[in-house]
Parts: structure tokens; C-alpha cells; sequence
């Protein structure tokens, strides 16, 4: 069975050169790195290499700036958490935004609930943070700014740049929590102006289950894991040296290919905004049209509900992701779409549309011509579209 | 997530549209909760002659009205009224828990049709049209946290697990 993965923000498949590297590794049987025997020597030196594909991908000033974790989530988690601790005797408050991830979101709650004050600005209709409002909620407490880069329902991408400018103007730590954006366009932490920056290795098609953080050299910050001192005593425990090189392996693919996969995730994205109003008509688009990934649309088709849409869709083996109230276990409407001024009937239609480098035009046509059906499939049951018909006419 | 009975009404539902000359229309839900659906009945001798669903819901939803519809023709009107929403979740061979609360409305949706009929034969006429916004839980029934699955005990507004506030829902 062959699936057209549409749902690259969920997973994305290991390139074959990473694959390759990985079960290299796992035949290798690699020695562990904090070691001072020669095996383990051979098993840092591979250790590095990865470290420093990763940090030529987001031109770090040295390696070290890198610290594999587990993931995206623990990243966030780490910098946000690690910073806290490390500078309350300086201040207790901490700015975000309204549309950031659960891992930032839930972070910052569990502060709040130590005596942290935690601000949370509002977007614009387009989705994006304004720099003004960064400056402005700045106070003499303030002590960390996080903003995302790219939002992972909607693609949009913030003014980090401008923010960056301010907190170090402010002399205040800047955390961004890029996990769908690294690998994907390029990056420089120089440029951003951040000193701490979460990834994901799934993101630029490395294993899922390893990531990590950019952290500048002289940023105060606790570890999240406390024990040995592995990760230039930041992050303890023995590493995935297996995860951690084929990330290596992937940043170092996607540092070299990204001018290419750019290019051709942009030409998916125009062909589905472009043919998308042949196909369907009232529905809404959620990702700014340009400040935005080149792999994510999100749109809101209204009238009906977006896990049906995606339940339908999988019957055809096309596999999307829906940001539905319904489809989430915690069945509530999602808070980036809300904060965009959707209604609760508009964001029960939302579909996440994203692509791969191992997407081609012909999916993206397959997957226009099967929503065009379910979307008449399910008007046809729905009474909100009724009633509109029996608005219309009368 | 769905077993092979929901998953059938879901992909084949039985008795959609509407009826146009219908002698009584039942509507449960709303947007904000995430599910809307309209029961349209046809009544003759005291039996439901013909039953026509709307849904605007998840797969869940659908299949749920699609099984009342199927459950519900040509009983007669003491009997449907019978009918339960714990009746279509159990012909469904099961919902996942955290749905019972929202979609599972099928029986009340049906329930207001009827109601909606009786009305119009005893020429009561309501200010406003009969609507249900909100689950009500039959006695004995138990009841799940919607958020996170944990069940509740009867009467409490919060749930212990995650503390999420199910005055609304509850």
C-alpha cells in the first residue's frame, strides 16, 4: 500500500543516506563517548562529527554550542526551565506569545505555579507576534523572552530578527523554540540574534527521538537532566550516539541540499494554493502568505469537520493531519487558530497540508482531486452548509 | 480509533438528507462543542415511517446518527422513545470514552423530533424551538472526563486527574 504522506509535521521518513549512517553506528557497536580508552576516543570523535554538522547548520561560533537531548520537546523544556532556575535571583518574568507549543505553553505553566510571571502576547490577524509588544512588556523582572520561529498549525513564521535586536538591546535571554523550522529554511543563530534555539532531527529528515538545543556560550542556564557531565555538563546521561549521528548526517544533507528542497517544496506549496480555489470553494487560509514555511498550508474548510475530512482521506491513503477540536484528545478547539479570530466552527474544519522532499506535483494533484469529493460528501450531511443553502435562497 | 462498525456508518451512512414535509425535526448541539446534528421524521399509525439525519461532526458523530436512523425506522413512537444514547453507542459495539459526552447525541436528537411532533399534533406552540446544547447523563451511567478519559463520579464539576473545570459539559 502506498500512502501519500501529507503529514510531514507528524513525521518525516529518513533519508536513505541517513538510514545508511544509522545502522553503520548500530553495527559499529560504538563504545561510549565519555570513555578515555581508545574505543571510547573513536566513539567522541563520531560524537563531534554530528556536532559539528549541527552547528554549521545553524552557524553556531563553536560546537560546543550544540547539546544533543531528546528531542524537540526536551529542549524547549531545558531552556526554558534551565534558564528560570538559573537567573530568579535576577527576575521572575518571562515573555511568550499566545500561539506557541504545548512543550512552551505547559513549561511556562508549571513556572507560573513556582512564582514565575509569565506574559503572553497576543498575534495579529495574520498570525505573527508584533516586535513592538516584545519591548514594550519588557520590565526590569523580565529574564527570558520565547518566541517560536515557525508555528507548527500554521506554518507562519515570527519576527524573530527584530526580537532578537531587542533583547539583547534589553540584555534579556532569547529562546525560540525553532523545532519545525531547522533544516527546513535556513538559519543562523548570528543573524536571529537568539542565544538559545530548540530543534528536532525529524524535521530535516533525522530520527525522530533526538534533537536538541543551541546554547550561546555565556547564556546562564541549569541543566534540565542533572548527573554526569556529558554535553559540556549540560545535559547528563550516556547519548543516542546512534540518533545523534544519523542527525549529523541529516544536518549535514540538509545544509548542502537546501537551496533544492526549497525550491521544490515552494513549487508544491504555490501548486496547492493555486489550484486549491478550482477544487473547493469557501474555506480559509491560516498560513500567512509570506511570512511562512515552504512544506505547511493550513487551511479551515468550513461547514464541516476536519477528522472526517481526514478519515475519508485516509480511505485513499492519503494521510493529513487536522487541527479539528474532535481529533485532539483533549477535544478543545486549537489555541493558535482561536488566537488567529477563527470561530469554533471555522477551526473544527482545519486541515495541516504538509509536504516532503519526497512529495511530488502528482500527490499534491491526488490529494486536491480526493478533497474535492469528501468536501461534497460531507457538506451533503452537514446542516450548517444546509442552512446556508436555505439562507441563500430564501 | 474506531472500530469496524463505526467505521462502516462513518464511510457508508444510512439515511442522510432532509425531509422536506417533515411532521417533526429534533436538533442537538452546537459549534462551540463541535457537533451539530438534525433529525428529520415522517410519521404514520403512530410508527416512524421514514427518518432523515444532517451532521456536521467527526467520524463519530456521523456513525452515530447514521445507527439511530437505522435503529429508530418503523419502531413505534412508545418504543423509539425508549431509545437511548447508551442504546446506539452499544449497536456501535462501543465509542472511544472521550466521545461519549460529545458526539454520542443521536438518541436526544431523536428524542426531540418526537417531541417536536407531539407538540405540533397537541398544537403547542414553543417561544423558542426545542434545543439541546448540553449532555445530560442518564442515572447509572458513567461518565468520562472528556480532556483526558478519567472517569468522573456523579456531581463533581471538576475532573481530579486534570483538573479541567466540566461545568459545562458535565
Amino acid at each position: 500500500m502506498k500512502v501519500i504522506n501529507l503529514d510531514h509535521i507528524s513525521a518525516k521518513p529518513l533519508l536513505p543516506e541517513v538510514k545508511e549512517v544509522m545502522i553503520a553506528a548500530i553495527k559499529e557497536d560504538y563504545h561510549n563517548p565519555s570513555s578515555q580508552h581508545k574505543s571510547g576516543e573513536i566513539a567522541a570523535e563520531a560524537l563531534q562529527t554530528a556536532r559539528e554538522a549541527m552547528a554549521g547548520l545553524l552557524n553556531c561560533k563553536t560546537a560546543k554550542e550544540i547539546v544533543f537531548t531528546s528531542g524537540g520537546t526536551e529542549s524547549v523544556n531545558h531552556a526554558i526551565k534551565g534558564v528560570a532556575l538559573a537567573n530568579e535571583d535576577k527576575g521572575k518574568h518571562i515573555i511568550t506569545s499566545n500561539i506557541e507549543h504545548n512543550a512552551v505553553i505547559r513549561s511556562l505553566r508549571r513556572l507560573k505555579s513556582s512564582g514565575f510571571a509569565v506574559t503572553s502576547l497576543a498575534v495579529d490577524a495574520g498570525g505573527r507576534v508584533n516586535p513592538k509588544d516584545v519591548a514594550e512588556a519588557i520590565t526590569k523582572d523580565t529574564i527570558l523572552v520565547s518566541i517560536m520561529h515557525s508555528n507548527n498549525e500554521t506554518g507562519t513564521i515570527q519576527p524573530i530578527e527584530e526580537i532578537g535586536k531587542i533583547t539583547r538591546e534589553k540584555k534579556v535571554i532569547f529562546h525560540s523554540d525553532a523545532v519545525d523550522s531547522v533544516g527546513v529554511v535556513p538559519m543562523d543563530v548570528q543573524q536571529l540574534g537568539v542565544d538559545l534555539l530548540s530543534f528536532a532531527a525529524n524535521t530535516f529528515y533525522g530520527p525522530a527521538g533526538v534533537g536538541g538545543l543551541f546554547i550561546r556560550r555565556g547564556t546562564r542556564i541549569f541543566p534540565l537532566l542533572d548527573g554526569g557531565v556529558q554535553e559540556n555538563n549540560k545535559r547528563a546521561g550516556a547519548e543516542n550516539l546512534v540518533g545523534i549521528i544519523g542527525t549529523g548526517k541529516a544536518a549535514e544533507l540538509a545544509l548542502r541540499d537546501m537551496d533544492k528542497r526549497l525550491i521544490h517544496l515552494k513549487g508544491l506549496k504555490d501548486q496547492l494554493l493555486n489550484e486549491l480555489p478550482t477544487m473547493i470553494d469557501e474555506y480559509i487560509i491560516n498560513t500567512h502568505p509570506e511570512y511562512s514555511l515552504p512544506n505547511l498550508v493550513s487551511i479551515s474548510v468550513r461547514y464541516i469537520e476536519g477528522e472526517s475530512v481526514m478519515l475519508m482521506l485516509d480511505d485513499d491513503d492519503i494521510a493529513v493531519s487536522t487541527r479539528s477540536a474532535c481529533a485532539t484528545g483533549s477535544l478543545r478547539a486549537s489555541h493558535v487558530l482561536l488566537s488567529l479570530g477563527l470561530s469554533h466552527a471555522d477551526a473544527q474544519g482545519t486541515l495541516v497540508i504538509s509536504f516532503g522532499i519526497d512529495n511530488s506535483k502528482e500527490d499534491i494533484n491526488t490529494f486536491l482531486k480526493a478533497l474535492k469529493n469528501v468536501v461534497t460528501t460531507l457538506r451533503d450531511i452537514s446542516p450548517l452548509y444546509q442552512k446556508k443553502a436555505d439562507r441563500l435562497g430564501s | 480509533m474506531y472500530n469496524k462498525t463505526v467505521m462502516d456508518h462513518f464511510r457508508n451512512p444510512r439515511n442522510v438528507g432532509v425531509i422536506e414535509d417533515a411532521d417533526g425535526v429534533g436538533e442537538v448541539g452546537n459549534p462551540l462543542c463541535g457537533d451539530m446534528m438534525t433529525i428529520y421524521l415522517k410519521i404514520k399509525d403512530e410508527h416512524i415511517a421514514d427518518i432523515k439525519f444532517q451532521t456536521f461532526g467527526c467520524g463519530s458523530a456521523i456513525a452515530v446518527s447514521s445507527m439511530i436512523t437505522e435503529i429508530a425506522k418503523g419502531k413505534s413512537l412508545a418504543d423509539a422513545k425508549q431509545l437511548t444514547n447508551k442504546d446506539v453507542a452499544k449497536a456501535l459495539e462501543g465509542l472511544p470514552k472521550n466521545k461519549l459526552h460529545c458526539s454520542n447525541l443521536g438518541a436526544d436528537a431523536l428524542q426531540l423530533a418526537i417531541q417536536n411532533y407531539e407538540d405540533k399534533r397537541a398544537g403547542v406552540t414553543r417561544s423558542k424551538p426545542l434545543r439541546k446544547e448540553k449532555h445530560e447523563h442518564s442515572h447509572g451511567e458513567k461518565c468520562y472526563c472528556p480532556y483526558c478519559d478519567i472517569e468522573i463520579q456523579e456531581g463533581i464539576t471538576f475532573c481530579d486527574a486534570c483538573q479541567s473545570s466540566l461545568e459545562d459539559e458535565h
